[in-house]
């Protein structure tokens, strides 16, 4: 049995153009541990959506990453303004994202419903005014 | 169809990762919102948009597009294209309209890369 591995990224908040370099780093290191395309893709886009959201939303934050034998499992916090109606922010097409977000190819109301689909586990504890983590957990069939 | 054959049909121009216009695609997705991108494409797909920002390489990235066709006339920055080359993406530019490539690339046979 395999020893887990951890990575952890700091997502500064005040480059959009750099939101998506830790998701783009797990990736490679999902790719040489030799786990399958789907697998990695479905941690990927979840991640990386996460990742957008941190930078939109929250200032950045912080994401831990464990990869076991059976499961990645995904961290991601922030002390950002949390989020005051989860059932809202789950549907699809509900946006609290600035215009400027959507000029630049995201905040349509996806990213929440993006991030359950692509997951096995998914949890948000929140608390407006002081931040958001999310849970996540893909497994590796 | 190979990327090849989409430089020709839509009279593209050949950005970056010339060696690769020989990879096989059979579907395609268009659309400037990388969100839905994210949300709907199942297989590896070539993308079509006009959105030009380093978060359209990203997106591609996350679902493995080996190619991005950047339409109307629309042209990706130096930074964007080293992202690109970094990771293998072959990058083309067309003059034509969203609708108008698409319309072209389905006529000869490349498919909608969302599940239908």
């Amino acid at each position: 049995m395999m020893d887990s591995i951890k990575l952890h990224y700091d997502v500064p908040g005040d480059d959009f153009t750099r939101a998506g370099a830790a998701s783009g780093d797990v990736k490679r290191n999902l790719k040489t541990l030799g786990i399958s395309p789907s697998v990695i893709r479905n941690v990927s886009i979840a991640m990386y959506e996460g990742e957008i959201n941190m930078v939109i939303h929250a200032g950045g934050g912080v994401i831990d990453v464990e990869i076991t034998e059976n499961e990645i499992i995904m961290t991601l916090a922030d002390k950002g303004p949390g989020i005051e109606n989860i059932e809202l922010a789950m549907r699809e097409g509900y946006s609290t994202a600035p215009d400027n977000i959507r000029s630049l190819g995201f905040g349509a109301g996806m990213g929440l419903p993006n991030i359950k689909k692509y997951t096995d586990e998914f949890s948000i504890d929140t608390k407006v005014g002081e931040g958001t983590t999310l849970n996540l957990k893909v497994y590796i069939q | 169809m190979k990327i090849k054959d989409i430089v020709e049909i839509l009279g593209a121009e050949v950005i970056c990762c010339e060696d690769l216009l020989d990879t096989d695609v059979e579907r395609a997705f268009g659309s400037d919102m990388m969100s839905e991108v994210l949300a709907f494409v199942n297989e590896q797909s070539v993308l079509l948009t006009g959105l030009v920002n380093p978060q359209v390489i990203r997106t591609a990235e996350m679902i493995d597009m080996p190619c991005i066709i950047f339409v109307r006339g629309k042209r990706p920055d130096l930074k964007m294209i080293e992202m690109a080359e970094d990771r293998d993406m072959v990058i083309l530019c067309s003059e034509l309209s969203m609708f108008t490539a698409c319309g072209k690339l389905y006529a000869e046979g490349l498919r909608g890369g969302m599940s239908e």
